[in-house]
């Protein structure tokens, strides 16, 4: 059973996000956990710009927050965003992590420690090596991997560093993320775990 | 058969009830997620494989417990971090302030003092300091020493010069501290109105008859149960329309003293006392 996705962005994520999001329809029974690299000073315009994009509900990510299926939570700028065991979200401020504040692996490794089988990592487009570990960490624990083919991404080296890090399960377009991320659902509605097979 | 992850999540509950008791300290309703990093930090650090290997280390060697009190404390701050909050302390809270003849604020996990002594300076530029008295507490030894000596590193300073003029200070900078070498030394007559003061949140007292309190990205590190305790606290430390200021991602929405509490401004977090918890 998939619970929670969690998707990872950096430079040319934004218009990513919006493809990828924008295709979910606002059933989608599965929470979404997202950070986007931005300066820690940055607003919190990202939540509010892809909400107004979407069928599903996008919003900033609040302290202890408990995830509810068919939202979308963005990490604020400058905070940490971690899931908890109970499948809540936390903030932090603590030191960077791959020179980023939200650092995509801080989301990715308590994420895959939280849902396990359970989860389904993104890694879009970016110009750094922020996610690769998280992703590994996801795989390891029996979670599906989906990372952005490199050759359509706006910044290939993210997408490239995860495929070296951690492998994936499937590598896909933009536009065809949100169908595979309903054939996962739909396996759910199956009650199989066989997405895998596929890849 | 046990699971990995269930095994690690044991052995962190003995780590946790063996710090508690060899030492006092109760790390057991912190944001686990968080807790959890840094615990696995130190561990690799020092070479261990497991936790319960942490625990043996930990039981014998006090100055391993006390790395690992540091390692527990994020001392992550800035001066006038979010420049928006200390204008509106500024414009919104300070005038109020001013119609009392002595003030006292709080500001509980203050850590290296950054956030401390920019309300210092803002306080000045209202010419108010002298009516005020400012506590400082933290329960991390080693960033309350920095902060009572208030010596930071010179490119620090440059980059809070940049925070400041976001804030809109109407002074100049630079006349805060005096700098020798590549360090800064905030200037005496700032670090004399404060009072730097261990005292640990978790099992700590009231800290008594405050008119603002401020508590700024120390909650997050806490799970619910914990936070609803130094809510109680801060409510019972505050005047009859005191202040709480907390951190721009922190709220009291999920709080039972939530109704004792008026929003002075909401999206700067600052909240204003109206009610009293009943005493049982
Ligand atoms: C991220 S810093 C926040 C510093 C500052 N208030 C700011 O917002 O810039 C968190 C601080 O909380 C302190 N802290 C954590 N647990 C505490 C406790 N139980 N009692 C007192 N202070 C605590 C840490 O030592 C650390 O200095």
């Amino acid at each position: 059973m998939y619970e929670a996705v969690v998707i990872g962005a950096s430079a040319g994520g934004m218009r990513a996000l919006q493809t990828v999001l924008s295709g979910l329809r606002s059933e989608f029974p599965l929470s979404v956990a997202i950070v986007q690299h931005v300066s820690p000073s940055a607003d919190s315009y990202l939540a509010e710009y892809l909400d107004g994009k979407c069928a599903l509900t996008v919003k900033e990510a609040e302290d202890k927050e408990a995830m509810a299926p068919g939202t979308a939570y963005v990490a604020p700028p400058g905070y940490h965003l971690l899931v908890e065991k109970d499948r809540s979200l936390s903030l932090s401020v603590d030191a960077r992590v791959n020179f980023s504040c939200p650092s995509i692996d801080v989301l990715f490794e308590s994420a895959a420690e939280a849902f396990g089988r359970g989860l389904i990592g993104i890694v879009l487009t970016g110009a750094n090596a922020d996610g690769s570990a998280g992703l590994k960490s996801i795989r390891a624990r029996g979670g599906l991997a989906i990372v952005q083919d490199p050759a359509t991404a706006e910044a290939a080296f993210m997408p490239r560093a995860a495929l070296e890090t951690a492998g994936a399960d499937h590598v896909a377009a933009l536009e065809e993320i949100p169908a595979l991320l309903e054939k996962c659902v739909s396996l759910n509605e199956g009650g199989a775990h066989g997405a895998k097979a596929n890849g | 058969m046990m699971e990995e992850n269930e095994r690690e999540d044991l052995e962190i509950d003995l780590l946790l009830e063996g710090i508690r008791r060899r030492y006092g300290y109760d790390f057991s309703n912190y944001s686990h997620a968080s807790l959890k990093r840094r615990l696995a930090q130190l561990r690799d650090r020092a070479g261990l494989a497991r936790y319960t290997a942490m625990l043996d280390r930990v039981l014998h060697d006090e100055r391993f417990f006390d790395e690992l009190l540091m390692q527990m404390s994020i001392t992550v701050t800035e001066m006038f971090r979010d420049p928006g909050f200390y204008r509106a302390v500024r414009d919104e809270v300070v005038p109020i302030l001013k119609t009392f003849p002595f003030v006292k604020i709080w500001h509980a996990g203050c850590a290296t003092g950054e956030e401390v002594y920019s309300m210092a300076m803002l306080l000045h530029e209202e010419d108010f300091l002298d009516r005020v008295r400012i506590y400082a507490t933290d329960f991390n030894k080693h960033a309350l020493d920095a902060a009572e000596k208030g010596i930071y590193p010179l490119e620090k300073a440059q980059a809070y010069a940049a925070n400041y003029q976001a804030f809109g200070g109407k002074g100049d900078f630079a006349d805060y501290y005096t700098t020798a070498y590549d360090r800064v030394k905030i200037k005496d007559f700032l670090r004399e109105k404060v009072t730097f003061s261990y005292h640990n949140l978790v099992t700590d007292g009231v800290f008594g008859e405050m008119n603002l309190i401020c508590c700024r990205n120390v909650l997050i590190y806490f799970d619910r149960t914990l936070q609803e305790r130094v809510f109680r606290l801060f409510t019972q430390s505050l005047r009859h329309g005191g202040f709480l200021c907390l951190g721009n991602k922190e709220s009291l929405n999920f709080s039972g003293i939530k109704p004792l509490f008026e929003t002075a401004d909401a999206r700067q977090r600052i909240f204003k006392k109206t009610g009293e918890l009943e005493h049982v």
